[in-house]
């Protein structure tokens, strides 16, 4: 159930719904998923960019990925891979 | 894909299996509690892979094995009223209520729709206004936020026709009764990653150091899995016991603080029944009084109670047989109860952990049993 999937985001679409008793905006997002695109809210991560990778679940983007610490936990392996080969 | 291939790669999965055979001097006993790490560890074989010290137990996080038969009947019985449309995750509609399945009740004719974001619901509501609309709302800490929010949209729309089923469980109280049982088995936990996506990992001290134990916050994927079993062994062997994050990249100490902010406004902790386990006190998300019209219970309550009736007159099916209620707690491996394979399988599953593809009994049933350690040796 808790399954969710990185995505990249490609557009981001803010759309304004309100109307004379309500006001409410909706944040969302075309996300690629390696090839198959869909639309995702952001509300939960509002800060999220064109381009950044986001983790989808059900419908909503709920993390952005620190990119930064996921190069370095490649390159934890990656080094250690390195070494073995040479 | 970016950021998914790379934690499949061989290169990691050798790197942190290196690590655990240097570390490890002694059994260990460590039990993942997401059903979804359970599903990983099965397909891609982990469990095999690791030294014969290292045993996995499998935990309660799978939230379709967990919500209580009672909440089934409660679904099926709503299902089955004219004008009425229950949209429900697709891992929930095979689940045995005491009687009829959500799906038993879509195959005889009742409106029974799968979707995949709670969103869907509420569209469904808006287009349908002529019909009562209710979402089966199940999930841990990583379902809720989305299912908050449909609730919320329902609100703000004003649409008197959507209701929510609400069945939510959390984390951290089930580990503190899993703990607290002198007879469990754990030495180490891996904490669901994504629902630390959620609630962050701060909640998770209190338990580490009232259990002398180590968390360590673990990914999905195998070389998450196995840089998650590493940290926790060596923890384990220097007599640690810590919280430690091993899925950086998507986890904070602090979560997702509008994820937090909208589960508060929406929902609030309540104690809640487990399937399989019972009672756990301050374990569950229940609606906030003040989003109290939303709620199915009440709304449907002459026909609730009606079913509760009725289910209770009727004998559990193969309760006393089957064991999902010690599968879930680490206690037995799902191979060790006498109806695994045998009576019950994913076609005709006595237990909700053999119909939810992230059950333990599942899991083993699809990716084979293999040369099983037992859960009370080792």
């Amino acid at each position: 159930m808790c399954l969710a999937m990185p995505a990249k985001i490609t557009s981001i679409n803010v759309t304004d719904e309100s109307d004379a008793e309500n006001s409410a905006q909706t944040h969302t997002a075309r996300i690629d998923y390696g090839g198959l695109t869909k639309s995702v809210d952001l509300s939960f991560v509002p800060e999220a960019e064109i381009g950044q990778y986001v983790l989808v679940h059900a419908g909503f983007a709920i993390s952005v990925l620190d990119e930064a610490e996921a190069q370095a936990s490649i390159s934890a392996f990656s080094q250690w891979q390195d070494e073995k080969e040479v | 894909m970016k950021f998914v291939d790379e934690f499949q790669d061989s290169a990691g999965v050798d790197h942190y299996l290196n690590i655990i055979r240097e570390t490890i001097s002694k059994p260990w006993r460590i039990m993942e509690i997401c059903g979804g790490q359970t599903h990983s560890i099965r397909k891609y074989g982990i469990d095999q892979l690791l030294p014969k010290e290292i045993q996995l137990l499998h935990g309660p996080g799978c939230p379709v094995c967990v919500t209580p038969q009672e909440v089934i009947d409660q679904a099926v019985a709503i299902a089955q009223q004219e004008n009425v449309i229950v949209c429900s995750y697709g891992d929930m509609l095979r689940v045995p209520g005491s009687g009829l399945s959500l799906l038993d009740c879509k195959a005889r004719g009742a409106e029974v729709r799968v979707i995949y974001s709670p969103v869907e619901a509420v569209k469904i509501a808006q287009a349908e206004s002529d019909k009562q609309v209710v979402f089966f709302a199940i999930g841990f800490e990583t379902t809720a936020p989305g299912n908050a929010a449909a609730i919320k949209m329902a609100r703000d729309k004003n649409l008197e026709n959507f209701s929510a089923l609400v069945c939510q469980v959390t984390v951290p109280a089930a580990i503190d009764l899993l703990m607290s049982q002198p007879d469990n088995l754990i030495d180490g936990f891996l904490a669901a990653g994504h629902v630390c996506t959620v609630m962050g990992y701060h909640q998770y001290h209190r338990l580490a150091n009232s259990y002398h134990i180590p968390i360590v916050i673990t990914g999905f994927e195998p070389v998450d899995l196995l840089a998650g079993i590493a940290a926790c062994v060596e923890q384990l062997e220097s007599g640690r016991y810590e919280v430690d994050n091993a899925y950086k990249r998507f986890v904070s100490e602090a979560g997702n603080k509008a994820a937090q902010e909208l589960l508060a406004e929406v929902f609030t902790i309540q104690d809640q029944n487990w399937r399989g386990i019972g009672g756990i006190e301050k374990s569950g998300l229940g609606l906030n009084p003040k989003y109290a019209e939303f709620d199915a219970k009440s709304r449907f309550a002459t026909v609730l109670d009606q079913a509760l009736e009725k289910s209770r007159s009727i004998p559990l099916n193969n309760a006393e047989a089957c064991q999902s209620g010690l599968v879930l707690q680490g206690k037995i491996k799902p191979n060790e109860c006498p109806l695994f394979a045998k009576k019950c399988n994913p076609e005709n599953p006595c237990g909700a952990t053999m119909v939810s593809s992230e059950g333990a009994c599942a899991a083993y049933y699809h990716y084979g049993v293999g040369a099983e350690k037992v859960a009370s040796s080792a």
